[in-house]
């Protein structure tokens, strides 16, 4: 059954909330600029509640289920973020509110970016960055500033490894950049001699990495890469998406790593959203602090035996310039604040082990079964290949499909780009052993409807109040509003 | 607490990977590298957590304190209890992106509504799932006209008068592709048309402007139009339930921040920055887009569509790198129009205007105020001020006022200019004691 639209369940009269009429003299606005007509839905109260109701009962969600979305990191949301995040001493507060009425504020903010700056070992941080790509955006302009400032304009190359995130390349056009492709050897890991070789270049501006990267493996030669990198006059960009792997265990900024973005939304969970708000923060080295985009938030006064210290803002030097509204995500910096506040250090290594642990757990259960294209102690995430090679006819798609019969969000699939109809699955700490096993099992019974019954798969999911969507009438016969009443 | 494995489990578990200690789950990062040294606070417990969390946010004053005549691109509206009781929902909230469209069919139908509602408010024929804020969907519209002319017009005109922050914004954006020159015009709008030309790619514009000011932006848009050039047109969406919209007017690409559509202060985000554009644009434009189609048995339902935009399909080609937006603000924008729905919105567009003129009246006839404005305002207004504006809010704020945006620096043009915002809960009793305040600046 599908659910009507907005439009579809109007009627004209009525109205879901009410207004006082105005308590001052009216005076009209100028009959030039008055709009004839407000094509908006009528509803009642309940109308729209129902509505919203039964819409958000057609959702899969991490609060209804397993969610093994490779490189989404979907754990868990703790309902407490939610609820002091909305707190009034932080809901009602105007961005442009004087510092001395916002000091509660300013010091979350503060206190988060010292935090972030522990658990990644760098020295700088600027909390503006609306989502991962925001911050890829950021960090990639401060690579180009730095450059230019310092005589390299030429270095217009960055190197993105064939395993990276579509944002990576797309970040690095953004900014001016041409891209180069590296390699994966048959490790699945950056190949070396082709990196070497590319590093003989004197265009090189640096190269944007993932730790562990996409196929959930650890890069043993980060050392050696940022290396290489660094002596070829690069700089080298972090892609955080996989920072889950390392809380408590290593700090990126060791590795040799210049600047670097963290998912709140993955990383600190904070939830999704269904596409969003996230947060990106940007952390750096102390050579590239200058270049954050602000504001920063710092103390302006130091404290006293009598006052507490006195919060305010920082633009840096050499900023590379505003890059959003007013301070960032507050009301998501709030839930990654306390999320942190709750585990402490020994609670976020914890979340590591735990992530890493159930991901190996599920890849021992499955490699017997599924093809393994690079297989190996992993880390937060692995990947599997969803065809075997004497049933052609079955893909990714098809398993995932089959998945949702079976109560499961599928994982990524067709991403990374260098495994055939891969199948990338991620569990997070947060699913229990009984989780996983439940899981482990439907992938096993998948495998075997592959040979038995493919037309299961094929016919997937059948589960659900919708079937397969015919995505090519979608973008042909494209239909993204319905306003049918309004002509103008 | 948010891992639920037992003792026993985790032995179980690691027995099953052929481990004993969880330790070695790290032994593929090189040992120099592994730095479990962590200076972090001891952990809370929830109770105690939340009774912190309590503290710092008292150590704010807020909106709810003191009576609020700040706006400049965020406003205090009233949010009814609808739109978080929807925003609360865990299938909504805990989601992801909606790539699996048989189980997202809830987030999908939001954003095609969320789209249709966008549509109908700015007047245009498309809309995309949102952007992070007004600020960078204005920038993002830079991008998309520039690439709309693949790369031929350099010329992107921007008025004096759009939000000061989005200008900054549109500037970093466009900082690194070299073939992009972005004017920041400094003067009336008047002129503009005068520096249109055949390698102008975009004008933007704001509506009302950043001042309050209601414009007729026809000789522009014509100019514009003629030449081939485009126009944006920034726009706040509460003022859009009484003004002509700017698709009836000629923009080709409307844009704005959405969180006066229920979406609280929150200090300034998570916000909504909503896009929206004529229908032969849209394979041009950046970010989600959700779309009707059916299923093999006819059945309605919504995907994400024209993904081939986008960059994890187009990668290094794409115009843009976004991926997540705001959708769970959409979905509270979405809620908000649907409650509210035509009337209520109209209700609430015209209490801001009548209390913003109310206000306007009463200050201006204060000795040595002056109001800026001299035609149609919408619901923020300058007024010129005896003394300066920090002196005024500092006095403002011991009256537990928060007094409006000091343009000093911005616009040094204007005489100690500061900018008043009014909504509906700015009442006659709230403007009455803003002007009895004021008054006492009147003879210096």
């Amino acid at each position: 059954m599908h659910e009507p639209t907005i439009y579809e369940i109007s009627v004209e009269g009525r109205q879901g909330v009410r207004y006082p009429q105005p308590d001052v003299p009216e005076i009209p606005l100028p009959e030039i600029f008055m709009r004839k007509e407000l094509p908006l839905p009528e509803l009642s109260e309940i109308d729209a509640v129902r509505h919203f109701s039964q819409l958000a009962q057609k959702n899969y969600s991490v609060d209804t289920g397993f969610y093994p979305l490779g490189s989404c990191t979907m754990k868990y949301n703790p309902k407490i973020n939610e609820q002091v995040a909305r707190f009034p001493g932080f809901l009602y507060t105007h961005p442009l509110q004087p510092i001395t009425t916002i000091q509660g504020n300013l010091y979350l903010m503060y206190h988060l970016q010292e935090y972030l700056k522990e658990i990644t070992g760098f020295a700088a941080v600027s909390l503006t960055p609306a989502a991962g790509a925001h911050g890829e955006f950021v960090g990639v302009k401060m690579i180009k500033r730095y450059l230019e400032e310092h005589g390299q304009s030429h270095r217009n190359k960055l190197l993105i490894p064939d395993s990276a995130h579509g944002t990576n390349p797309a970040s690095a056009t953004m900014n001016g950049f041409d891209t180069l492709p590296v390699p994966s050897n048959s490790n699945g890991t950056i190949d070396m001699d082709v990196l070497a070789e590319l590093c003989q270049r004197d265009d090189i501006a640096g190269i944007m990495i993932t730790n562990p990267n996409t196929l959930g493996l650890f890069e043993k030669d980060i050392l050696d890469i940022t290396r290489l990198v660094h002596a070829a006059g690069g700089l080298v960009y972090g892609d955080g998406a996989n920072m889950n792997a390392l809380l408590g265990v290593a700090k990126p900024a060791d590795f040799g790593i210049d600047v670097m973005h963290l998912n709140l939304h993955k990383t600190f969970s904070t939830p999704h959203g269904g596409g969003g708000p996230g947060a990106g923060p940007v952390v750096t080295t102390d050579q590239l602090a200058l270049y954050l985009p602000g504001p920063i938030v710092t103390i302006l006064e130091e404290e006293t035996e009598d006052t507490a210290p006195l919060y305010g803002y920082l633009i840096p030097e050499k900023t590379i310039g505003r890059v959003k509204a007013f301070q960032g995500q507050f009301g998501v910096l709030v839930k990654a604040f306390t999320y942190i506040t709750m585990l402490g250090a020994e609670g976020l290594r914890r979340v590591s082990e735990y992530a890493v642990l159930n991901a190996n757990y599920l890849l021992a259960n499955l490699r017997d079964i599924y093809v393994v294209p690079y297989d190996g102690l992993c880390k937060h995430e692995f990947v599997l290949e969803g065809v075997w090679k004497d049933l052609p006819d079955i893909h990714a798609l098809d398993i995932a499909k089959r998945l949702i019969d079976y109560g499961f969000h599928p994982p990524t699939n067709y991403f990374p780009l260098i495994v055939h109809d891969a199948l990338m699955i991620e569990p997070t700490e947060t699913e229990s052993k009984d989780t996983l096993d439940a899981f482990i099992a439907a992938m096993k019974s998948i495998a075997k409807e592959a040979r038995e019954e493919p037309e299961l798969l094929h016919a997937a999911p059948q589960s659900t109040s919708i079937g397969r969507l015919d995505e090519v009438k979608a973008a042909k016969m494209l239909n993204v509003c319905c306003l049918p009443q309004y002509d103008q | 607490m948010f891992i639920p494995h037992t003792y026993e489990e985790t032995i179980s578990m690691l027995k099953t990977i052929g481990f004993e200690h969880i330790d070695e789950l790290f032994s593929d990062i090189p040992a120099p590298l592994r730095n479990t040294n962590l200076d972090l606070p001891e952990a809370l417990t929830e109770m105690e957590v939340s009774k912190y969390l309590e503290e710092i946010s008292q150590a704010n004053e807020t909106t709810q304190d003191m009576m609020c005549f700040l706006g400049a691109g965020y406003y205090n509206h009233y949010s009814p209890a609808i739109v978080d009781s929807m925003l609360r929902i865990g299938s909504f909230y805990s989601a992801y992106t909606p790539y699996q469209p048989e189980i997202s069919q809830g987030t999908l139908q939001v954003i095609y509504e969320y789209q249709s509602l966008i549509c109908a408010l700015t007047g245009m024929e498309a809309s995309n799932a949102s952007h992070y804020d007004g600020a960078t969907a204005a920038a993002e519209a830079v991008l998309t006209a520039f690439y709309q002319f693949n790369k031929k017009r350099p010329k992107v005109i921007l008025s004096h008068f759009i939000n000061p922050q989005y200008a900054a914004v549109i500037d970093t954006y466009a900082s690194d592709l070299p073939q992009v020159n972005i004017i920041h015009h400094t003067t009336e709008d008047g002129e503009i048309p005068s520096l249109i030309d055949n390698e102008t790619a975009l004008i933007v514009l704001q509506y009302p402007d950043f001042l309050g000011n209601i414009k007729d932006y026809s000789a522009i848009v014509n100019t514009a139009h003629e030449h081939g050039a485009l126009i944006c047109v920034i726009v706040n969406p509460i003022a859009l339930g009484l003004l002509t919209p700017p698709g009836e007017w000629g923009a080709d690409i409307v844009v704005g921040e959405g969180q006066p559509l229920g979406i609280p202060l929150w200090f300034g985000g998570p916000g909504l920055g909503f896009f929206a554009t004529s229908k032969n644009m849209i394979r041009k434009i950046a970010g989600r887009i959700s779309g009707e189609t059916t299923d093999a048995n006819g059945n309605r339902g919504y995907v994400l569509t024209l993904t081939a935009r986008e960059q994890h399909i187009r990668r290094e080609k794409a115009t843009s790198n976004i991926c997540t937006n705001q959708a769970l603000l959409a979905l509270a924008a979405t809620v908000y129009l649907s409650a509210l729905g035509k009337h209520g919105l109209q209700q609430v567009a015209n209490t801001c205007y009548q209390n913003a003129h109310y206000a306007a009246q009463e200050i201006q006839a204060i000795d040595g105020y002056t109001l800026i404005n001299t035609e149609a305002f919408y619901h923020e207004f300058v007024i010129s001020c005896p003394v300066p504006v920090n002196e005024i809010n500092d006095h403002l704020l011991d009256h537990g006022i928060l007094g409006g945006l000091d343009l000093s620096e911005m616009y040094p043009e204007y005489n100690n200019p500061v900018l008043f915002a009014l909504t509906e809960l700015n009442d006659r009793e709230q403007i009455d004691t803003l002007v009895e305040v004021l008054r006492e600046f009147s003879h210096a």
